[in-house]
């Protein structure tokens, strides 16, 4: 398996008093696919902020492709350019165009010539089909249109790592395939990604392993077949009885 | 279902139609309604004719001083500002010289609707300005190119109040945004001083301010180091707008949401960046109405350098006021000058209107 790309040691953090992180180890491979559940509060959410310092934790140690993240801001810039994030409400730049909005970063931070930016973001916007949508403001789109948009603009970056952060929780049913399709494709692909999501479907078909969150805690991690057909912790099952349909 | 795809798309109904409809529903839509038009339109026919005779069907406009006194302020004595319009207009600017205040100023007020389209809006904007700038102070202060030289402390009217205006707002906006940034700052210290700097300005009248820009200051510059009145209650003016600037700034920055700074970090972007590409650009934005409300509130503000003898609009008018013979007419005189606020207030909102609606055109849909 070799060098993990995403190395989490004893990781701590509290909001205020409330103790979010606990103790949390994690690695991941090159190439794995991991999908975190748990119910809301757990710190899922938080434990993949902490991955590119949008969160900075308090104890242990975070490291990213041999980096370690520390306060210093060049380390926190250097790996968020390896590390592409999409959020649940989707953050495009409303006063951007869908082309502006992708080509912002590689012009801005990659220092690359505009044609050959604009290039590379039609190619993005063509591989998760929106291509057609490019002079469009993000506010003429649907929901599922807007964050396939923020795929595109995260893989413009050309990222060794995708962080999902409940990519489809704000979505109108009928777009949540839409999206989960783009990242199914970018899983095929052989993108590592760390997906934040309550779309069991989705981790049983793509994930290569499962983690159960609950109270900051990594309560269970298993591959999906085990993982939905024989949870061990009761926490577990408790949650998967309420979201997976009967 | 099937009752649901039986109602066909159809046009909404027609408004009521005729002026008559329209009257009953706007003016006479209740008895309260209908006694408050009725009130306001006795007022306006009361008022009306009398205003209209007394600016205008009666009044004198020849600089005729015998007329105007013979009028008894029954009516206006527009003789007075076609007597002293040079006087209020450029204040104490040298007579024959003042073609040159004119010059500088139809230049001036020029390129400001030049640059005032967005499409202007480019990097070379700003070096445009230099020689627009250059040529407006070569213009008044004269001693190069066979114009005569003139004193600062000589220049007036019209042109100084619109460059005090243009300069103090185009300075205050840059300083307004830094102290906004500060004031939001993650660093304690910074967000300190920049707070007790906004607190500590917007707890001072702006009159005091003059006053100290224009005696104490000077007291306090080291020796050899001069610095002109006009100078120095640009450069206070500036500094007392930007504490106001700042806040309207950062009421746009609070407006929006996190996740705006969070996508822009999380895709690599420095902070300048983020700022200067991503979060102001919305802000700036949203705070155009408030932005033109402190625009409005400089340029009326500039009214106030009078108190320390620099002779703007307002203060031209005083001097020209200081004729004893035309003294009595002082209430055609503020009109006059009131009248030319307005019209530049009045064109200032517009203008801020329709650019608001142009830039936030990705708001809109």
């Amino acid at each position: 398996m070799g060098e993990p790309i995403i190395e989490l040691r004893r990781v701590n953090k509290w909001f205020g008093r409330f103790h979010v992180l606990r103790d949390v180890d994690l690695a991941v491979s090159r190439g794995e696919r991991i999908v975190i559940c748990g119910p809301s509060g757990s710190g899922k959410s938080t434990l993949i902020r902490c991955v590119n310092g949008l969160e900075e934790h308090e104890e242990g140690a975070v490291v990213v492709d041999g980096v370690e993240l520390t306060d210093d801001h060049r380390t926190v810039e250097r790996i968020r350019r390896e590390v592409g994030m999409v959020f649940q409400q989707f953050n495009l730049f409303p006063h951007l165009t869908v082309l502006e909005n992708v080509t912002l970063a590689p012009i801005e931070v990659l220092r690359m010539p505009r044609a050959e930016a604009e290039a590379r973001a039609r190619d993005q916007l063509a591989r998760v089909r929106v291509a057609d949508q490019a002079a469009k403001f993000p506010g003429q789109l649907s929901g599922g249109q807007q964050q396939r948009v923020a795929i595109a603009r995260a893989l413009c970056m050309q990222p060794r790592i995708m962080l999902f952060d409940e990519p489809t929780s704000a979505l109108d049913p009928e777009m949540v395939k839409e999206v989960l399709d783009a990242i199914l494709d970018l899983a095929q692909q052989g993108m590592t990604m760390l997906v934040v999501t309550h779309e069991m479907g989705f981790a049983r078909s793509v994930a290569d392993r499962v983690i159960f969150m609950d109270h900051g805690r990594i309560v269970e991690q298993n591959a999906p077949g085990e993982f939905f057909a024989h949870p061990e912790n009761e926490r577990t099952r408790d949650f998967l009885a309420k979201v997976l349909p009967r | 279902m099937s009752e649901a795809l039986s109602a066909a798309v159809r046009e909404p109904p027609p408004p009521d139609g005729g002026a008559v409809a329209w009257l009953r529903r706007n003016l006479f839509s209740s008895v309260p309604s209908a006694l408050a038009t009725l009130l306001l339109v006795a007022g306006l026919a009361w008022l009306l004719p009398r205003a209209l005779d007394w600016l205008a069907l009666r009044a004198v406009f020849r600089p005729d001083y015998d007329a105007c006194r013979a009028l008894e302020h029954r009516a206006a004595c527009w003789g007075f500002v076609a007597e002293k319009h040079r006087l209020v207009l450029f204040g104490r600017y040298p007579y024959s010289e003042q073609w040159r205040p004119l010059v500088a100023t139809l230049l001036f007020v020029g390129a400001l609707a030049a640059s005032a389209h967005p499409r202007a809006w480019r990097r070379w904007l700003l070096a445009a300005w230099a020689p627009v700038l250059a040529a407006f102070f070569l213009l008044l202060r004269g001693g190069a190119l066979g114009l005569s030289p003139v004193d600062p402390a000589e220049w007036g009217g019209l042109p100084l109040t619109v460059v005090l205006t243009a300069v103090v707002v185009a300075a205050s906006i840059p300083v307004g945004v830094v102290l906004a940034l500060g004031r939001r700052s993650a660093m304690p210290l910074v967000r300190g001083l920049t707070t007790l700097y906004i607190e500590l300005v917007r707890g001072v009248p702006l009159i005091t301010v003059l006053f100290v820009a224009s005696f104490l200051f000077p007291l306090l510059l080291p020796q050899g180091l001069k610095l002109d009145a006009l100078a120095r209650v640009a450069l206070a003016m500036t500094f007392f707008q930007a504490a106001y600037m700042a806040e309207v700034v950062r009421g746009g920055l609070q407006a929006l949401s996190r996740g705006q700074g969070e996508a822009a970090e999380a895709l690599g972007l420095s902070w300048w960046r983020i700022q200067r590409r991503v979060i102001l650009p919305q802000a700036l934005v949203l705070v155009i109405p408030a932005f033109v409300n402190s625009l409005l509130s400089t340029f009326l503000d500039t009214s106030l350098v009078t108190v320390v003898s620099i002779y703007d609009l307002t203060g031209a008018l005083r001097l020209a006021l200081g004729d004893p013979r035309w003294r009595e007419f002082f209430l055609e005189g503020y009109l006059f000058v009131g009248t030319l606020y307005f019209a530049c207030s009045l064109a200032m909102s517009r203008y801020s209107h329709w650019l608001e609606r142009r830039l936030a055109r990705w708001a809109r849909t």
